[in-house]
């Protein structure tokens, strides 16, 4: 009808402009500098899709030709089911040539010796531009449309558009590295395929063996990071459900600060932690001096390896598990507690035959994050791994160092992510379903059981001193940029942040400081990605819990995985697949927003699905059935009604993209370096003061940006009371 | 096509499976321009599934749905002559009464000058001039659900689907709003179709009642069929609680059978009954009680409750405990009392 002709003039509208005005290949200078406007006449690389075949890059001829035809379909054949079919087709042939020219057909011509014999020598390519990038958009939504024209779901082309274009930007940038990092195991440098270095690395002692556990030497790396993780997950839950229980359980006077204490991992740079504990306990450490002075012992660098890097991630981990267990522990109905109190028994029974059966499988959950969030931690290992790293550490080293082996990476890296899947495969599958927290919104009378005098008082002390453990290491970070040279001349200065943000007025400002340039790269691109991180994590969201699509169970299932991926795998896939064509993106600034983007949209998912689950369903119903589309559901019901989980999701993709080290390591390059990545170099150089007043710099932005944020949005509610909309009710 | 006149529906043969589960076998319904209709049944009978894929939010797994003789089985929500007021009211949080009535009426591509005279006069017509600039969140359940009316009433569309519109009223309030949606239905003649689990509510307002179980539509007919000669046990004891009893039918004779109940006998409508065992629905209020030894059924009293303008008793007989109401005001009988039991033959019906 009508609509489905329109949709396809729009597309076409693209696709013209997309073979016609702008380059097929990549622009080396960079597409947005738009330079390449006055060169494209004398350079053929620079001309578009539609005059490349006469270069002789027949590649590009069925991608004209099936164009062609869907202009055909359009102007010559009725919109209706067999059209439709034929759309999807000609979508699914133009995606699947595509795929495979571009991945065939390299630089140099072939990019396998088999297709070259068969074939005969070709000329290389460029890896894909503007141009072959709309053409891959095209064919994205033809399938799209094609299956709007069969009528499925009702015929709704804007929720097929969006499912059709987020499977292939998961795939393209989730799957397709990841697939490459597999690849790049069992490839030489020149392409060819050899099982050589997986075969070497693969059963390497330095990875499995196990004689530290008979004494006779150390263990490999994949045993360390699990005993590590393992170590981890069990603390971290320990002391986050201690902390949990005297913020919900006891009349412990500063329940509000405990509760600060969540956002402290959300602001930190990961390797932070690591980098006040060998301030704190390292060789020149202030304790270690202490103690070294009192005893006359010598420590030495015991905090450098598995327990330094333990400690750290206690540190930073414990308010993470608190996060989790507060939900658990409030999640428990207080009617529950009380029906036991009522039938005899006194608090400590209530507790332990009660209460902490109920938190088990919350418990389990924690201990599984935790181990997961061990498994990826990536800061706090190098900074403090020295000789005895892990998996990630390991990883890094295997490419950046002088090893340069990225068949060991990419083996690492597989043992890496067959331990997070794991885990992952065990929280969705076991754990599921196994949920005894109650969340019902109904009013549930009743008080929660205050903790037996028995468990309160040992556990009140451990918070306690953990809480001042903590205070006393933030405190370090802040102070530590002050003071000239940590653990041997404790003079103050402003030198550090002298050299980090000095501006001096010559004709204008002059960013003179050594931080600047990261810093404002690292704002710039956080900025860039905070906005299409929220878009995609909350139309995922949307999907996700309104729309019922066939394969929705395996999309969700696919989407949720690839955050389990830790960011170091992320980082060395991505340097894995976007190096050389068809997509070449390493050394841009795009490679890192890419990375952003994908790597925190769980943060847009998560709070997207949590703000869905609190609009009544019935709304998006309502404005369907008053003749609104899905795109204007979207624009005038959805969108302002999810305003606080946008903004919310904003600021955290922001502060998220500043914060991360782990993936952004492996991408920055000399133009683009980003904050986190600087930092640690000045901790390699042992330019310690700098690096923390760089690290004391870059929290308290991120402080005043969630301040800012909670305000605006606490002011909001209190203007407007919240809308009165009922749960929906399961159809009848 | 078919000729069917605007505002006429028509289901055929229409089957909803939700991945195994089977929630509509296959049913099929004609609804006539101007007709109030009910689906009526328990939860989970598939009432609202009916009304969901007549909006357009679901897609029948086979058969076809025409509205107004226009075949909208593949149509969706927005693109069909019919609009809904939904059991939560689903008014937009965010929008004035006004900009939510207007809402569709934009949607349809009208200005939105004009669009907001036509919502002013949504609003009179529910009695809610005025209230146009308020927040929903700021007006009495009473008045949200009157916006939600008037918000799919202004659409004129062929036909009006209301899904459980009074349950979250209170009983009182219900009462009037029902009488003043049955009142605009009436005045506007528009098709309306209206999702119910309460009996009723749906004798009340409805020109027919379809009574649905297991996605099967029981029986459909006017209120009065319904209740004075329903088809099964279920619908007899769904409308209007009914003690079903075994019965003998001793002869046919013309449309009347000669029907004994424990020994008490009376003349029925016979209904297509055959002699030999039947069952008889008898209404709580059709049972009377008497103390003493007056010829009937013999009980006793198991329980009574006195709720003011009537008496409940349950009498413990030889055909089972029966539910007996008595309106007649003499003093309660204590429980334990023996009595007779007879009954009334308008409130009695044979059922298959």
């Amino acid at each position: 009808m009508f609509r489905d002709n329109r949709r396809l003039d729009l597309l076409f509208g693209l696709v013209l402009a997309g073979l016609l005005l702008v380059p097929w290949y990549r622009v080396r200078s960079g597409f947005f500098g738009f330079d390449w406007i006055a060169d494209m006449a004398g350079k053929t690389d620079l001309w578009p899709g539609l005059l490349q075949p006469f270069l002789g890059r027949w590649q590009v001829a069925p991608v004209l030709v099936l164009l062609a035809l869907t202009l055909f379909l359009r102007l010559a054949r009725q919109p209706g089911r067999a059209r439709g079919r034929v759309l999807i087709l000609i979508g699914l042939a133009g995606l699947v040539w595509m795929v495979a020219e571009g991945l065939s057909i390299g630089m140099r011509g072939w990019n396998w010796g088999l297709l070259e014999a068969a074939f005969g020598e070709i000329e290389g390519q460029p890896a894909f531009g503007a141009g072959a990038v709309t053409a891959v958009l095209a064919f994205t939504l033809l399938i799209a449309f094609g299956f709007a024209e069969r009528g499925a779901l009702k015929g709704d082309a804007f929720i097929l558009g969006a499912i059709a274009l987020l499977v292939l930007l998961v795939a393209t940038f989730v799957f397709y590295p990841i697939l490459s990092m597999f690849t790049g195991a069992f490839q030489e440098f020149d392409g060819s395929f050899t099982a050589k270095g997986v075969l070497k690395n693969l059963p390497d002692p330095k990875i499995w063996s196990l004689s530290c556990l008979t004494g006779t030497g150390s263990c490999g790396v994949a045993w360390r990071t699990f005993f590590l993780a393992i170590c981890t997950a069990t603390g971290t839950t320990l002391l986050g459900l201690a902390f949990a229980l005297v913020a919900t359980r006891t009349r412990f006077p500063a329940k509000k600060g405990l509760r600060l204490l969540t956002v402290l991992p959300i602001i930190t740079p990961p390797f932070v932690i690591g980098l006040a504990l060998i301030m704190l306990l390292g060789r020149s450490g202030t304790l270690t001096q202490v103690i070294e002075g009192v005893t006359g012992l010598e420590l030495g660098r015991w905090v450098y390896g598995l327990t330094g890097i333990w400690i750290a991630q206690m540190l930073s981990f414990t308010p993470i598990a608190f996060l989790v267990l507060i939900g658990v522990v409030e999640g428990v109905s207080p009617s529950m507690e009380e029906a036991s109190q009522t039938m005899r028994a006194g608090r400590w029974r209530t507790f332990r035959k009660v209460s902490l059966p109920l938190m088990a499988p919350g418990l389990a959950n924690s201990f599984l994050i935790g181990f997961i969030e061990s498994m990826a931690d990536f800061g706090n290992p190098l900074v403090l791994g020295g000789s005895g790293g892990v998996l990630s550490t390991e990883i890094f080293f295997a490419v950046v160092g002088a090893q340069h082996d990225p068949a060991r990476a990419a083996v690492l890296a597989t043992v890496l992510l067959c331990f997070t899947l794991s885990a992952f495969l065990a929280q969705r599958l076991w754990l599921s379903g196994r949920n005894y927290a109650t969340l019902s919104g109904k009013g549930d009378g009743g008080r929660h059981a205050a903790l037996p005098a028995r468990v309160a008082w040992p556990v009140t002390i451990i918070v306690v001193a953990w809480g001042l453990f903590t205070l006393i290491i933030y405190t370090m970070i802040l102070f530590g940029g002050f003071v000239k040279l940590w653990g041997l001349d404790h003079s103050l200065t402003l030198e550090h942040y002298a050299r980090g943000f000095s501006i001096v007025w010559d004709n204008g400002i002059v960013w003179t400081g050594v931080a600047w340039n990261s810093f404002w790269t690292t704002m710039k691109i956080a900025l860039i990605a905070a906005p299409l991180t929220a878009a995609v994590g909350l139309l995922t969201a949307w999907l996700i819990v309104r729309q019922s699509f066939p394969g929705k169970g395996a999309f969700e299932f696919a989407l949720m995985m690839s955050f389990a991926i830790p960011g170091t795998v992320i980082g060395i896939s991505y340097i894995m697949a976007f190096n050389l064509p068809p997509i070449q993106m390493t050394g841009t600034a795009m490679i890192l927003i890419f990375c952003f983007v994908f790597r925190n949209m769980p943060v847009g998912v998560r709070g997207g699905v949590a703000a869905m689950a609190q609009i009544d369903g019935s709304l998006d119903e309502a404005s369907l059935t008053l003749g609104a589309n899905s795109a204007r559901t979207m624009r005038r019901v959805i969108l302002p009604l999810m305003r606080p989980a946008i903004l919310a999701a904003l600021v955290y993709s922001f502060v998220r993209a500043i914060t991360s080290i782990s993936a952004v390591i492996f991408l920055v390059s000399a133009k683009y370096n980003m904050a986190t990545a600087y930092i640690v170099g000045l901790v390699e150089n042992g330019e310690y003061g700098i690096a923390i007043a760089y690290s004391s710099v870059l929290i308290l932005v991120m402080i005043t940006v969630i301040g800012t944020f909670q305000l605006l949005v606490g002011e909001r509610r209190l203007k407007r009371p919240e809308p009165a909309a009922k749960p929906q009710e399961m159809p009848a | 096509m078919s000729t069917q006149k605007r505002g006429a529906v028509r289901f055929e043969s229409v089957r909803k499976e939700f991945g195994s589960f089977t929630a509509i076998p296959d049913l099929s319904l004609d609804i006539e321009p101007g007709e109030l209709v009910t689906l009526l049944g328990p939860s989970g009978c598939g009432k609202t599934t009916t009304l969901r894929m007549l909006a357009g939010l679901e897609t029948p797994t086979r058969g076809r749905i025409l509205i107004g003789g226009e075949d909208v089985t593949r149509l969706p929500a927005n693109r069909r002559d019919v609009s809904m007021v939904f059991q939560s009211y689903a008014l937009f949080p965010h929008m004035t009464v006004a900009q939510n009535v207007a809402y569709g009426l934009e949607s349809g591509g009208m200005k939105a000058a004009e669009a907001r005279g036509a919502a002013d006069k949504g609003l009179d017509l529910v009695g809610l001039s005025g209230l146009g600039k308020r927040l929903p969140s700021e007006l009495s359940g009473g008045q949200q659900q009157r916006v939600a009316v008037a918000r799919a009433l202004v659409l004129e569309p062929q036909v009006l689907l209301l899904d459980e519109p009074l349950s979250n009223l209170d009983a009182r309030l219900r009462r009037r709003v029902r009488t003043e949606i049955r009142d605009l239905q009436q005045r506007l003649g528009f098709t309306a179709v209206y999702v119910t689990h309460d009996q009723e509510e749906a004798l009340a307002v409805s020109d027919r009642i379809v009574v649905m179980r297991d996605g099967i539509i029981e029986q459909a007919g006017s209120p009065r069929e319904l209740y004075e000669e329903p088809v099964s046990e279920f619908i007899a004891d769904f409308i209007g609680e009914a003690n079903v009893l075994p019965a003998d039918v001793l002869g046919v004779e013309g449309g009347d059978a000669q029907v004994s109940i424990g020994g008490v006998e009376l003349t029925l409508p016979a209904r297509g009954a055959t002699p030999g065992p039947a069952r008889v629905a008898a209404r709580a209020n059709a049972i009377t009680v008497t103390e003493g030894g007056v010829p009937g059924l013999g009980g006793r009293i198991a329980s009574s409750a006195y709720l003011g303008d009537h008496v409940e008793y349950e009498v413990e007989t030889d055909t089972g405990r029966l539910f007996a109401i008595d309106t007649g005001g003499d003093t309660p009988l204590p429980a334990g009392t023996e009595v007779a039991v007879g009954f009334r033959p308008r409130g009695l019906a044979l059922i298959s």
